[in-house]
């Protein structure tokens, strides 16, 4: 069998181990799994120099479920796009794994934290290196699992519970309309594999089908537009779009390394890998298009103005991962998908290296994530602070860093789709604009201006360990280069031309030869991201009273931002509360007044007769003798009558 | 048929009887204990050549065994197992050795009495599922109630008499239909009680009507299906640990046993007449199951209300007459088995500790009983059909079945699944996760016996949820072939429309 096996396998083993004899590895469990998952990173590193040089890898592992027509196997299935993502996932694994052990030093759930990440790393993989719609569905949930256990890791704390308990549940609303997704793809492809349904989708196109056939009515929908549809249902969920986004943010309370790992670089991507894999379904539906490219754009100009107001760190960053996924699915909503996967790379290193340096700043002030409550640490720390600052430059899309070259191809693209492309693009543009103004405010605010650190935590400041600053500096280094591979220039563009096998360009958004246009609107883009940070220089370091004089001007617009437009108030008010209410409602209306009410009912009624016919037995002769004349003149009356 | 040297279900079915009258000898309370746990061991140990002898390739009966019993009514022993009833045996054999562990110290009073109800049980359920002659199979169905309505009635809680004659009456009216249906079919099957027998023949469309009907409200009450489940929650809050693990474990396995082996081949007509109301029901009880365990503040009876919800999926799978729905519903018998009796050990073991079964009364055991919160976290992720886990497979089946025959019940039953998530992940975070309730103070973890009753349940949580594969080849030719039956019988389905029904209930009642 093939050595691609041991991909998922090594840290599969690395659960088993830890999760199994963590009482007794305890700090020491780091030896088991990172070693595995760097291991892991070694064997990704073949195969994609081995799909690279030729044709993707396929090992059928077994059969999983078989009954009647359907026919599920476990595969691990490598191809380019497969390859990339394999790339991304151990590397900021092993990464994240490295800089757990310094972050997480002294924890007491330190073995349990490795066993966990470990098994979300494995469940990643096999997510990435499916071959079919069930197994991709599988380890969707799974690597939820994964985060809702780390989310909860400080399980005494209430906030960081509730948060794992509604990421997972919003992600189950999200995987109610994918798992329809995959029971209508069966129903109308006959097969859950993927091969086989892409081969069968273009004979599918037109068909309608009723969605009132059960109620006599008649609403037709176009079936390949539905099946898009529900998948992207589960994306929406799973890449936190809106308008599914609300547990992203939550999911912070789970310790930073994660925040890294699954709540940025990896697992929230897998909506917009989903849209990539599945694109010969996508590709046929022009509305599914629509919807995903406005979903995208809506959401990253939608979370881009809540980030811009937060005062938690972690939440900014988090409210920017939002917004990036949303250039993602709009880059895939467009036809770019190659885009949309480039920008998942690169985001995948500048935005693991924003969190983890947050999370070095957070462990410096032993736990401070207020912004109000930092500034001045460029000098205390100085690798953080360098880091931290290729990865906003990064993200603010500056060239030559990663960031510039991803999202303005996106912006190109959309642009260059034409028609409703330009709107979108502008929407992107402002966003961009956005995204530099409150990357600077996080780099001036913590690191700049006058140090507003507590007492307390000044005295323990200090630079994270070497185990945390590595991994901080190897990700400085992927945002800075990882950009390299998509120059948009004639032969100097590798990764467009190596995805083009899995990701062969939509024909609408096959982007028209015109350099000079393209170069002219780099510029734009990049004046943007330049006023962004030129407004943030003046609201955080020449002029710090400004920012609260422009929100008590603008206080509504404000506290809109500042309170995440009040969705979360919303949907407590109109599904949260209205459910549990009508729970107890049902409980203590149906259940127990009428069905209970109607057994016992019955119970006391029996009763009640019985009580009632045991006067008659009452062993008196006269008694029994007026009864059998009563009866008697009671049937011939009756006969008489009748 | 195929024929089999020892009589080998005979002895898996009696050799609790022998046990349970061999307690009688006994005097101390330790020596009824390891009787009881080696009988239903050895009784596993017996049932284990079923599996393996077992003909995958052939729909007949195997291990079929035939005496005369009353010759002049035509009444045989006979028994024998398909696909369909193997499953189930197995499935009770192997829960049967965890009850007793799980009543070890429990249990406190009248100990020998005690194990002795839990082995008649265990052979009054083994019977059920392998009769092959109707009147064996209603004593057994009928012997099944006297030791649940006393281990319920003696050993159960304070309110246990209530909870013990509620669930005796539900049961025993349905239990009295059942005596008429079969007598009717006695009658129009040509005078035979031999299931076999019964299952190839046609009837007459409205006779169908009424027999499915007596059948429906037996079978309902037991599944249960909306709205005949009021028993449960009660029957299960009162129940001790041991009640409670049979009753979901295997009781409620007899109502869709039931419509799998009588109302589909027997009554295709009718089943196919009633479909749309008992789908009906069925995601009405998914859905309604889960809001009523979303309210509870006892976690027995949220997790009763979760077996409302769960059993709907069985309903649903049988009656949307595919592949997939009836191989799902199987599976999710099974697994409903395994998982909720594993949630019920779970609060049994808690109650054991604390004697309370308030929600409210627990929070932060992940701290200070990290190996229960483990296993509780498994089984309540297993309930809520996580990927991986045994109730996933089932569930997947029988929404897909469903979606092929009948779409708009998938999706709504599909809602149940979100329903599932809400409902487990907000107990646990409430009895897990959280500060250490000081209300409950510090207890020990799970001592050896503890475990020997979970882990197992553990290992087939997973097992399935990986590798389903042997249990579905073993159900693979039963289905298919009881699926013919259903088409093949009576010719096309829905041969029987209610207004036909309707004109004769008018000609009998009203002329």
């Amino acid at each position: 069998m093939s050595s691609i096996v041991l991909i998922p396998l090594l840290p599969f083993l690395a659960f088993l181990i830890a999760g199994l004899f963590g009482r007794w590895l305890k700090e020491r469990a780091h030896w088991v799994a990172v070693p595995a998952v760097g291991l892991s990173w070694v064997l990704s590193i073949a195969a994609f120099l081995e799909v690279a040089g030729g044709a993707p890898i396929h090992v059928t592992l077994y059969r999983w479920i078989g009954s009647g027509s359907l026919n599920v196997n476990i595969s691990l299935y490598v191809d380019q796009l497969t390859a990339v993502m394999l790339l991304l996932v151990t590397t900021v694994s092993t990464l994240v794994h490295l800089y757990t052990v310094g972050y997480l030093h002294g924890d007491k759930g330190y073995a349990r934290f490795f066993a966990y990440i470990a098994l979300f790393t494995f469940s990643m993989l096999m997510l990435v290196m499916a071959d079919n719609f069930l197994q991709l569905y599988v380890f969707w949930e799974a690597v939820g699992l994964c985060s809702y256990l780390l989310i909860a890791h400080w399980y005494e704390r209430k906030s960081a519970c509730n948060a794992a308990t509604k990421a997972f549940v919003v992600n189950r609303i999200g995987d109610f309309g994918f798992g329809l997704g995959i029971l209508l793809a069966f129903v109308t492809f006959g097969s859950l594999d993927y091969q086989t349904a892409f081969s069968a989708a273009p004979g599918h196109v037109g068909q309608a089908i009723n969605l009132l056939a059960w109620a006599g009515g008649d609403w037709s929908v176009d079936v390949i537009t539905l099946i898009a549809l529900l998948l992207f249902v589960g994306a929406v969920g799973k890449s936190a779009q809106l308008p599914l986004h609300t547990w992203l943010p939550d999911a912070m309370e789970g310790p930073t390394p994660i925040s890294a790992l699954i709540h940025a670089a990896t697992m929230v991507t897998a909506g917009v890998f989903l849209v990539a894999r599945l694109n010969p379904i996508f590709n046929l539906s022009p509305v599914a298009m629509d919807v995903v490219a406005w979903t995208g754009a809506v959401t990253a100009i939608f979370a881009a103005t809540i980030a811009l107001t937060q005062n938690d760190i972690k939440r900014v960053v988090a409210y920017s991962t939002v917004s990036q996924l949303g250039y993602m699915m709009m880059a895939c909503g467009v036809g770019a998908y190659a885009a949309g996967i480039f920008h998942l790379l690169t985001h995948g290193a500048f935005k693991a290296l924003l969190f983890l340096g947050c999370g070095s700043v957070i462990h410096a002030l032993s736990g401070e994530q207020d912004l109000r409550r930092m500034g001045g640490l460029k000098s205390a720390m100085p690798i953080t602070y360098w880091t931290f600052l290729a990865g906003a430059i990064a993200l603010s899309g500056i060239p030559p860093f990663a960031g510039f070259f991803s999202k303005d191809e996106i912006l190109w693209q959309a642009f260059s789709a034409g028609g409703a492309g330009v709107a979108l693009w502008g929407i992107g543009l402002v966003t961009a604009f956005l995204t530099a103004f409150y990357s600077f405010r996080l780099v001036f605010s913590i690191f700049h201006g006058r140090s507003r650190v507590s007492k307390e935590a000044a005295h323990h400041l200090h630079e994270s360990p070497a185990v945390i600053t590595i991994p901080l500096m190897v990700l400085a280094f992927l945002s800075l280069t990882a950009g390299w591979v998509g120059i948009p220039a004639e032969g100097l563009n590798a990764i467009s031309p190596f995805l083009a096998p899995v990701l062969a360009a939509h024909e609408a958004a096959a982007p028209a030869e015109d350099h000079a246009m393209e170069y002219v609107l780099m510029l734009v883009s990049v004046a943007a991201a330049a006023g962004g940070i030129a407004l943030a220089y003046l609201f955080y370091v020449r002029s710090p009273g400004l920012p609260a004089r422009v929100a008590a001007s603008a206080a509504g617009l404000y506290r809109l931002s500042f309170n995440k437009w009040y969705v979360d108030e919303l949907y407590d008010a109109i599904i949260v509360r209205p459910t549990v209410a009508l729970a107890r409602g049902l409980w203590r209306g149906v259940d127990v007044l009428i069905i209970d009410g109607a057994v016992n009912g019955v119970g006391r009624v029996t009763q009640a007769w019985g009580a009632a016919l045991r006067v008659m037995q009452s062993g008196q002769l006269q008694h029994y003798a007026l009864f059998m004349a009563l009866g008697a003149v009671l049937m011939v009356g009756l006969y008489l009558l009748g | 048929m195929t024929e089999a040297g020892a009589p080998l279900l005979s002895l898996v079915v009696f050799l609790p009887l022998a046990g349970a009258l061999a307690a009688l000898a006994l005097r101390s309370a330790d020596a009824a204990r390891w009787l009881a746990l080696g009988t239903t061991l050895a009784t596993l140990a017996a049932s284990l050549p079923l599996w393996t002898g077992f003909d995958r390739g052939t729909h007949a009966f195997q291990f079929i065994e035939e005496y005369d019993w009353i010759p002049t009514f035509n009444i045989h022993y006979a028994v024998g197992v398909d696909g369909i009833s193997l499953l189930l045996v197995l499935l009770t054999t192997c829960l049967s050795p965890i009850v007793v562990l799980c009543s070890w110290h429990a249990i406190d009073k009248r100990v020998k009495e005690f194990m002795m109800a839990v082995l008649l049980m265990e052979t009054a359920m083994l019977g059920v599922f392998v009769a092959l002659d109707f009147v064996l199979f209603y004593v057994f169905w009928e012997a099944m109630l006297i030791p649940m309505y006393l281990i319920i009635g003696v050993w159960g809680g304070p309110n246990r008499i209530y909870a013990a004659i509620k669930f005796f009456l539900y049961t025993l009216v349905g239990s009295l239909l059942l005596l008429v249906a079969m007598i009717a079919l006695y009658v129009a099957g040509g005078h035979t009680f031999s299931i076999p027998d019964l299952m190839g023949q046609s009837y007459p469309a409205v006779f169908q009507f009424w027999v499915f009907l007596a059948f429906f409200l037996a079978f309902a009450v037991k599944v249960p299906m909306f709205p005949f489940h009021t028993w449960l929650p009660d029957a299960h809050v009162e129940a001790p640990t041991a009640g409670s693990v049979i009753l979901a474990s295997v009781l409620l396995k007899m109502g869709g046993y039931g419509f799998i082996r009588f109302c589909l081949p027997m009554l295709p007509e009718a089943s196919a007449l009633f479909t749309p109301l008992i789908l009906a029901l069925s995601v009405v009880g998914i859905i309604y199951g889960a809001y009523m365990a979303l309210a509870q503040t006892d976690l027995k009876k949220l997790i009763a209300y979760s077996s409302v919800s769960h059993m709907g999926f069985v309903t649903l799978g049988i009656f949307v007459f595919t592949v997939q729905g009836i191989e799902g519903a199987m599976l999710q018998m099974i697994n409903h088995g395994i998982t909720t009796g594993a949630l019920f050990l779970c609060v049994g073991l808690v109650y054991d500790r604390t004697h309370s079964r308030q929600i409210a009364d627990y929070g932060g055991l992940a701290k200070t009983m990290p190996i229960f919160a483990t296993m509780l976290v498994i089984f309540s992720l297993s309930s809520l059909g996580l990927p991986g886990t045994n109730s996933f497979v089932g569930e997947f089946l029988v929404l897909l079945g469903a979606f092929i025959a009948r779409p708009a019940y998938a999706v709504v039953a599909s809602l149940g699944v979100i329903l599932a998530a809400v409902y487990m992940l907000w107990m646990v975070q409430r009895v897990v996760f959280g500060e250490a309730n000081p209300k409950n103070g510090r207890h020990p973890d799970l001592n050896l016996r503890e475990l020997a009753t979970v882990v197992p349940l553990v290992l087939a949580v997973f097992w399935i949820g990986i590798y389903p594969g042997p249990l579905l080849d073993v159900l693979h030719v039963s289905v298919n072939h009881l699926i013919e039956q259903t088409q093949g019988n009576g010719g096309a389905l829905a041969a029987l429309s209610w207004s036909e029904i309707w004109g004769f209930v008018r000609s009998a009642f009203l002329s």
